[in-house]
């Protein structure tokens, strides 16, 4: 089916890493497989032209089925006045059964409003033996499945308008400066905004143990030069500014030549550098000094490590994490690995979760920066999008949830209330049906009936 | 006593309660089905007692947030959610023999939280895209949707199992619901797991909108977990349409748990931005 093809095809672009470097690609994957890759635009496959064409056959199938259905379903809803079809009741299986001292006419006058009060729609009809009692209620729950499809539908059509109307684009810029213009991603191209976002100030704050804490940046919009709005925005709390958001995306420091005052230039510390290793199973720490390019053993046998290059601005999940050394760890008889050792962030390398953590010990180069000291001014990275699908996307979001609550968990249900005149006593049995939950549903018959002879005298 | 200590106590009460069920199972003995559900009802109690000392804490700490923010704390919640949806079975369907294939798996799920070394129990301070009140919405929703498909699971197994069995000659099958409730029961879970999964998914793109800057970028998170909600559509469908029952749609309902367990776990293997180390 077109729901599990669009599944399993999926699967291939959770495991392929999506949109990186070719010259990652070729080398992970060799001459024959990138060529053919590409063709088949797998390093972009949600984007690519079969993957899009398989989502129009998703919603041309929805619409299809939902149409050739809906016209039946649509006569059931809308019908002026539902009709009951006795036979078919008093085929059902599962009767509850009683009787009571009282004529059906009686019994009706103290039934129908308990009924009516319950399920809102009654009917009472005469019979050969006596009357019958009809209600129901829901009916019109037959359409929760077709809000569900139209939800589907909206998203699809959501996502259609976001990826033909809106864009994506970052921007850095520099304390103090203001920007009128951002490049689009993936396209590269330069778009102007018809405002200018300042960056008034960059912050960010890290927690004792080194993990960050907050990117905060303070913005003010202008137009035509003058402030209109001013806002601080952090991680998960973007500004919104006439159809744009602007969010925090990354940030880092500028270089040197664009600070005026004289610092210690940041430089490759050509010296020394003193690793920690701290062996996962025994919990013993080792200090070792070494140089980039030397190779030391790291006791207990936990294999060699290697830092081969120093780098001023590492990047980390597209965040730029300032200072680091990249290394390579060879384990005893294993792979070796790349290992990334920011040195702001003693604690990095835990999230490999390898036999060994790897720390840098302080060195004597610039600190992490909470609130830029004089001398260090930074840049804030934003990302801006813009996206007039997200409001149908939303509606989506909403019409669907309701749609499955109504799909699930309510059913039209129908019951009958036949009463049988007897010679002394009247027979009064009670049946019922749902186009859903049909368990369920005679578990309420069940409590129907037993209301119900609780209505009746001499029951 | 630290929620650590009342987690890892919890973890024997699911422990005890899973034996208590089993126990009643095989051996047929009422009081011990009904001590198995006091002992779950006792573990659930120090389940979530435990989650609220842990928030309590977190705050002590200077660093207060929801306990929801990484594997450890999920797992635990899993657990909580997972006994208290089948205490609610329990008392409906008025059998206990299921809370032998239910309560196994909130034990094991606690287990792995307190003993596997890749996962730690320490309160770590929110990363700045945690930082969010999407993240209780979105962790409760989702887990209350896994916790279902994790009882669906069982109530499958038990299904194939009855099935086997049509002459009703085991004595240790003639126990379990009728067939058609297991059935229905299947059905009954799978239905509230992919609307809870459903509000997972969206309450996760609305938040992603705002850190992330787009409802939907194709991490490998959000793709599995499409692809479970994309499984479990399936069933519904051929449930609902094509009139499938039994041991097709108990199968698929295993098939769908695999894809959940892998939206939970294995994606973490994979590149991706949810890759946190969390869940």
């Amino acid at each position: 089916m077109l729901l599990l093809s669009i599944a399993l095809t999926s699967i291939v672009g959770t495991i392929i890493p999506q949109n990186q470097n070719p010259a990652d690609y070729f080398r992970a994957y060799g001459d024959f497989l990138y060529r053919l890759f590409n063709v088949l635009d797998i390093f972009d496959m949600y984007h690519s032209w079969w993957f899009q064409f398989m989502l129009v056959l998703l919603t041309m199938n929805i619409l299809v089925c939902s149409i050739d259905r809906l016209s039946a379903t649509w006569k059931i809803v809308f019908a002026k006045n539902p009709s009951f079809n006795l036979s078919r009741f008093r085929n059902l299986s599962q009767k509850e059964t009683f009787s009571g001292n009282q004529p059906p006419n009686e019994l009706k006058k103290s039934y129908e409003p308990f009924i009516s009060k319950r399920f809102g729609y009654t009917k009472v009809e005469e019979t050969e033996k006596g009357l019958c009692i009809f209600a129901e209620k829901w009916r019109w729950t037959r359409l929760g499945v077709y809000t569900v499809h139209l939800s589907v539908i909206l998203l699809l059509l959501g996502g259609l308008i976001g990826s033909i109307f809106g864009f994506k684009g970052y921007v850095n810029i520099p304390e103090g400066e203001a920007v009128n213009r951002i490049r689009t991603m993936p396209s590269g191209k330069i778009r102007p905004l018809g405002f200018e976002i300042k960056c008034n100030s960059f912050n960010v704050s890290f927690y004792a143990n080194g993990a960050p804490k907050e990117y905060r940046s303070s913005l003010t919009i202008l137009e035509k030069g003058h402030p209109v709005y001013k806002k601080d925005i952090i991680v998960n709390d973007p500004l919104r500014y006439k159809g744009y958001s602007i969010f925090q995306s990354s940030y880092g420091k500028m270089p040197a030549t664009a600070t005026p005052e004289k610092k210690p230039a940041v430089q490759k510390p050509s010296g020394k550098i003193t690793l920690d290793f701290v062996s996962q199973q025994s919990g013993k720490s080792y200090r070792i000094q070494t140089v980039v390019g030397k190779p030391v053993e790291i006791p207990e046998g936990l294999g060699k490590f290697m830092v081969v290059a120093y780098k001023k601005k590492a990047e980390f999940v597209g965040q730029n994490i300032g200072e680091a050394y990249e290394g390579i760890l060879t384990p005893k008889g294993g792979k070796p690995v790349d290992v990334l050792l920011p040195l702001r962030f003693p604690s990095f390398d835990r999230m490999r979760k390898g036999k060994v953590v790897i720390s840098v010990v302080n060195q004597t180069t610039e600190r992490s920066n909470p609130g830029s000291p004089a001398g260090v001014r930074y840049y804030t990275g934003l990302q801006v999008t813009k996206d007039p699908g997200v409001l149908v996307v939303y509606t989506g979001f909403i019409v669907i949830i309701i749609g499955c609550f109504i799909t699930f968990f309510m059913s039209h249900q129908r019951v009958c209330v036949e009463i049988i005149k007897g010679k002394t006593k009247s027979k009064v049995i009670v049946t019922g049906t749902a186009n859903k939950n049909k368990m369920g549903m005679q578990q309420k018959v069940k409590k129907l009936s037993d209301k119900l002879a609780d209505l009746t005298p001499g029951s | 006593m630290t929620s650590s200590n009342l987690l890892s106590i919890t973890t024997f009460i699911y422990g005890a309660a899973a034996v208590f069920y089993l126990a009643h199972w095989i051996f047929k003995k009422e009081l011990l089905g009904r001590l198995g559900t006091w002992t779950a009802l006792i573990g659930a109690a120090g389940n979530i007692g435990g989650l609220i000392m842990r928030w309590v804490e977190s705050y002590q700490m200077g660093i207060g947030h929801a306990p929801l923010s990484n594997m450890y704390e999920s797992l635990v919640f899993f657990a909580g959610t997972l006994v208290i949806i089948y205490l609610i079975i329990e008392r409906k369907t008025r059998n206990s023999i299921i809370g032998a294939f239910a309560t196994p798996i909130a034990f094991l799920a606690m287990a792995y939280a307190s003993m596997s070394p890749n996962i730690s129990d320490r309160i770590e301070p929110l990363i700045p895209a945690l930082k969010s009140n999407w993240l209780i919405a979105h962790v409760i929703t989702c887990f209350l949707g896994y916790s279902a498909f994790a009882i669906a699971f069982g109530i499958s197994i038990m299904y194939l199992a009855k099935q086997r069995d049509v002459q009703g000659t085991s004595n240790l099958l003639s126990r379990f619901p009728k067939a058609q409730v297991l059935d229905e029961l299947n059905h009954q879970m799978i239905m509230f797991g992919f609307l809870f999964l459903s509000i997972g998914i969206i309450s996760g793109a609305v938040w992603a909108n705002s850190a992330w800057g787009s409802y939907w970028s194709w991490d490998p998170k959000e793709t599995w977990s499409l692809i479970t909600w994309f499984i479990y559509a399936t069933v519904l469908h051929a449930r609902m349409m094509r009139g499938w029952y039994g041991k097709r749609i108990a199968y698929l309902s295993i098939f769908g748990f695999m894809a959940v367990l892998f939206t939970y776990f294995g994606v973490n293997l994979l590149p991706g931005l949810h890759s946190y180390g969390s869940f």
